[in-house]
C-alpha cells in the first residue's frame, strides 16, 4: 500500500471534494438535474429544527456566556435553517445553563422566515417567554411515569394539566406550540430488567409496552390540545430501525404524519439509522444540534444529540431540501466549539480540514 | 492489570437480538455476517506500532465473541506497511479456533505464497474503483492491480484456499471525488466488515474517524432482531483491551455510552 504522507500530497483538496459530494453551495435539485430523489418514496423536504442553543448548551458542563449563546444563534439564523430552539423559561435553580432566557431572548436578531420556540414548562414560564418577545413556545412531556418524576417532579397526569394551561393561553394569544415526547424508545430509570436468551421478560415487557401506551397517549393529548407538531424523542438513544419503525406506526395511528417530528440521540451511534428509518416512512421534521451538543445526562462520557452538520450530510446525499448551508452550519460549529473548548461532535466536521473555504 | 471495564446500561436493552419477529418481514436478512478487520484494518491505519502479543491477544479475544470471520494480518512488504511487518509471527501465533476464517492480505503472488507458509488458509485482495487511487495507493493501474490478483486466484484454486475480493472507494474516492454506482454492484448485501472499537482513522482526513465500529453495528443489528452469533459484552471487553493498550479513545459509540466498573 502506498505511503500515506505522499497520498495527501497529491489528495485533492478536501473542502474541493467536500464541495462536489455535499452540494454545499447549491440545493440538490440544481447541482443534479438528472437526479430522481422522490423515485425512492422520501420527502422532497425535510424541516431541520435546531436544538443547540437549548437542548445542546443545557447538557453541556460548562456554563456559557450570553453573549456567546446569543452570537451562536445569530450564526445559525443565518444558515437557512428554519428553526432555532432559542433557550428554556425555567426556573434557574433547576437550569443554571438557562438562567439568561430573558437577556438571549431579547438580545438575539430575528431573521424573518425563522422560528425562535422557547421552552416553557408551565404557564409561569409561558408568561415570562410571552413578556421577553416569545412567538413560539414549545412543552416537553414523557413516555415513562419514573422519567417524568425525575425529570419534572410530577406524574405523567399532572404534566399534561400544566401543559394544558399553557396550551390555553398560548391559543387565546395565537401562539404556536410544539410538543415533545421524551423516552419514546427507552427510559434510563425503567430499563431495569435485561431480557433474557428465550424472550424479553414478562417484567420488562410490560414496562415497555405500558411507555408504549404513554407514548400513544401522551402524543395523542398532547396533539389534541392544540401542539402544532410532536416531537418524538429518543431521549437516551438506544432506538434502533426496528424499534423506531414499531413505534412510529404505532404513533401515526393517533397523530397525522405532517405533525411527527424525530428527536434521536446518538448516544449508541444509532441516530443517523433511526433518523433515515423515520424519513423513509413519511416523518419530514428532525430535531438534531449544531456540532452534536450536549452529552447525555444518563451516561457518564456518552454522546447526546445528533449532529446538524451530519444530518444535512446524509439529506444533502439522500437528495433531501433543507434549505440549510452545510458550511454555513460547520461554521457556527466551530465557533461554540472554540469556546466551549471542546472538539465537535459532528463527523462531518471532524473529517474537514477547515471550515473556512480557502478558494 | 485493572483495566476498567465497560457494561452496557441495564436500559440499552440490545444486548442480544430481540426477538426475531421484530426484524421487518422482508426487507432486512436474517443474518448478518460481520467480518472484523480490526486487527487489519484498523491497526494499520493506527498510528503507533502495536507489538506483537498484543496484536495475538486481540485476535485471540475477538476470537472469544463469536465473530466468523478476523481479517488477521497482511502479507505486504514491511517497507509499506510497518505496522504490518509482523504478519509471519502473528499467524503463527494465534489461537486458531474451529468455526472461524482468518483471512490475510495478499497484494501479490509473493505474499500469497508467504501467507500459506505461514499457515494462512484465505486469503483477501484488494481492488479499488478508482484508476487515481490504484496509482496512488498500490502504484499500478486497476488493469495491472487484476492481472497481480489473476495469479493470486490461480494458485489459490490450485491449493483449494478462498479468496476474498475487497473494492475500494465504491462511494467516494479522494483523489477522484464521486464514484459512479454503475461501478459497483449492489444487491441482498448480508455481510458487513467492521472494525472492534472503530480502530483505524481515515488516512486522507487528518483527525477524522474510519472503519464503523463492530459494537455499533451488532447493537444495531441486535435491535433489528438479526443473528450474528456475536457477543456485545465480550466484543466491548476486546475494544477496552486494544484500547487501553494503544492508550486511545474508543470510537464505538456504545463502548462510550456504557458505564464502567
Amino acid at each position: 500500500m502506498g505511503t500515506v504522507p505522499s497520498a495527501l500530497k497529491h489528495c485533492l483538496s478536501y473542502q474541493h471534494l467536500l464541495k462536489e459530494q455535499l452540494w454545499i453551495a447549491e440545493p440538490p435539485a440544481a447541482a443534479h438535474p438528472a437526479q430522481e430523489p422522490q423515485a425512492s418514496g422520501l420527502p422532497e423536504y425535510i424541516k431541520i429544527v435546531e436544538v443547540g442553543p437549548r437542548d445542546g448548551l443545557q447538557n453541556e458542563k460548562v456554563i456559557v456566556p450570553t453573549d456567546t449563546k446569543i452570537e451562536l444563534i445569530n450564526q445559525l439564523s443565518k444558515t437557512g435553517l428554519p428553526a432555532i430552539e432559542v433557550t428554556s423559561f425555567v426556573s434557574s435553580k433547576w437550569v443554571p445553563q438557562m438562567a439568561d432566557h430573558k437577556e438571549v431572548m431579547r438580545g438575539i436578531e430575528r431573521h424573518p422566515g425563522v422560528q425562535y420556540p422557547v421552552l416553557t414548562p408551565n404557564l409561569q414560564g409561558f408568561h415570562s417567554a410571552i413578556a421577553a418577545g416569545a412567538t413560539e413556545v414549545s412543552v416537553f412531556g414523557a413516555a415513562s411515569e419514573s422519567f417524568s418524576k425525575m425529570n419534572i417532579n410530577c406524574s405523567i397526569e399532572e404534566s399534561i394539566e400544566r401543559f394544558e394551561e399553557v396550551t390555553k393561553s398560548a391559543r387565546n394569544m395565537n401562539i404556536p406550540v410544539r410538543g415533545y415526547v421524551s423516552c419514546a424508545l427507552g427510559c434510563p430509570y425503567e430499563g431495569n430488567v435485561v431480557p433474557d436468551k428465550v424472550a424479553e421478560s414478562s417484567a420488562f415487557r410490560k414496562l415497555k409496552d405500558l411507555r408504549t401506551q404513554h407514548e400513544k397517549e401522551v402524543s395523542k393529548r398532547l396533539y389534541s390540545m392544540g401542539c402544532y407538531e410532536i416531537s418524538l424523542g429518543d431521549t437516551i438513544g438506544v432506538g434502533t430501525p426496528g424499534s423506531m419503525k414499531k413505534m412510529l406506526e404505532a404513533v401515526m395511528k393517533e397523530i397525522p404524519l405532517s405533525a411527527l417530528a424525530v428527536h434521536c440521540h446518538d448516544t449508541y451511534g444509532q441516530a443517523l439509522a433511526n433518523i433515515l428509518t423515520a424519513i423513509q416512512m413519511g416523518v419530514s421534521v428532525v430535531d438534531s444540534s449544531v456540532a452534536g451538543l450536549g452529552g447525555c445526562p444518563y451516561a457518564k462520557g456518552a454522546t447526546g444529540n445528533v449532529a446538524t452538520e451530519d444530518v444535512i450530510y446524509m439529506l444533502n446525499g439522500l437528495g433531501i431540501s433543507t434549505g440549510v448551508n452545510l458550511c454555513a452550519v460547520m461554521e457556527a460549529g466551530n465557533f461554540i466549539c472554540t469556546a466551549l473548548n471542546k472538539k465537535t461532535n459532528s463527523k462531518v466536521a471532524q473529517a474537514s480540514f477547515s471550515t473556512r473555504t480557502t478558494n | 492489570m485493572a483495566a476498567a471495564r465497560r457494561l452496557l446500561p441495564r436500559w440499552a436493552g440490545s444486548l442480544r437480538p430481540v426477538s426475531s419477529a421484530a426484524a421487518a418481514t422482508g426487507a432486512y436478512p436474517k443474518r448478518v455476517k460481520v467480518v472484523e478487520v480490526g486487527p487489519r484494518d484498523g491497526l494499520q491505519n493506527e498510528k503507533n506500532v502495536v507489538p506483537t502479543p498484543v496484536k495475538i491477544n486481540l485476535i485471540n479475544m475477538l476470537s472469544e465473541t463469536g465473530l466468523q470471520v478476523i481479517e488477521a494480518t497482511s502479507f505486504v512488504s514491511p517497507k509499506w506497511v510497518p505496522q504490518m511487518a509482523d504478519h509471519t509471527e502473528v499467524m503463527q501465533g494465534i489461537n486458531k479456533l474451529p468455526g472461524i476464517s482468518y483471512p490475510v492480505l495478499t497484494p501479490n503472488l509473493k505474499g500469497f505464497q508467504a501467507a500459506v507458509a505461514a499457515g494462512a488458509k484465505e486469503v483477501s485482495i484488494f481492488g479499488a474503483a478508482s484508476e487515481l487511487f490504484t496509482q496512488k495507493n498500490i502504484n499500478c493501474s486497476i488493469e495491472e492491480s487484476l492481472e497481480r490478483f489473476d495469479e493470486v486466484l490461480k494458485a489459490a484454486r490450485e491449493a483449494s484456499i478462498p479468496v476474498r475480493g475487497y473494492v475500494s472507494c465504491v462511494l467516494g474516492c479522494p483523489y477522484e471525488g464521486k464514484i459512479s454506482a454503475a461501478k459497483v454492484a449492489e444487491m441482498g448485501v448480508s455481510v458487513v466488515d467492521a472494525s472492534v472499537a472503530g480502530l483505524g482513522g481515515c488516512p486522507y482526513a487528518q483527525g477524522a474517524s474510519g472503519n464503523v465500529a463492530t459494537e455499533d453495528l451488532v447493537y444495531m443489528l441486535n435491535g433489528l432482531g438479526i443473528h450474528t452469533g456475536v457477543d456485545l459484552q465480550k466484543l466491548m471487553d476486546t475494544g477496552t483491551f486494544i484500547c487501553n493498550a494503544l492508550n486511545r479513545k474508543t470510537n464505538s459509540k456504545v463502548s462510550q455510552a456504557s458505564c464502567r466498573l
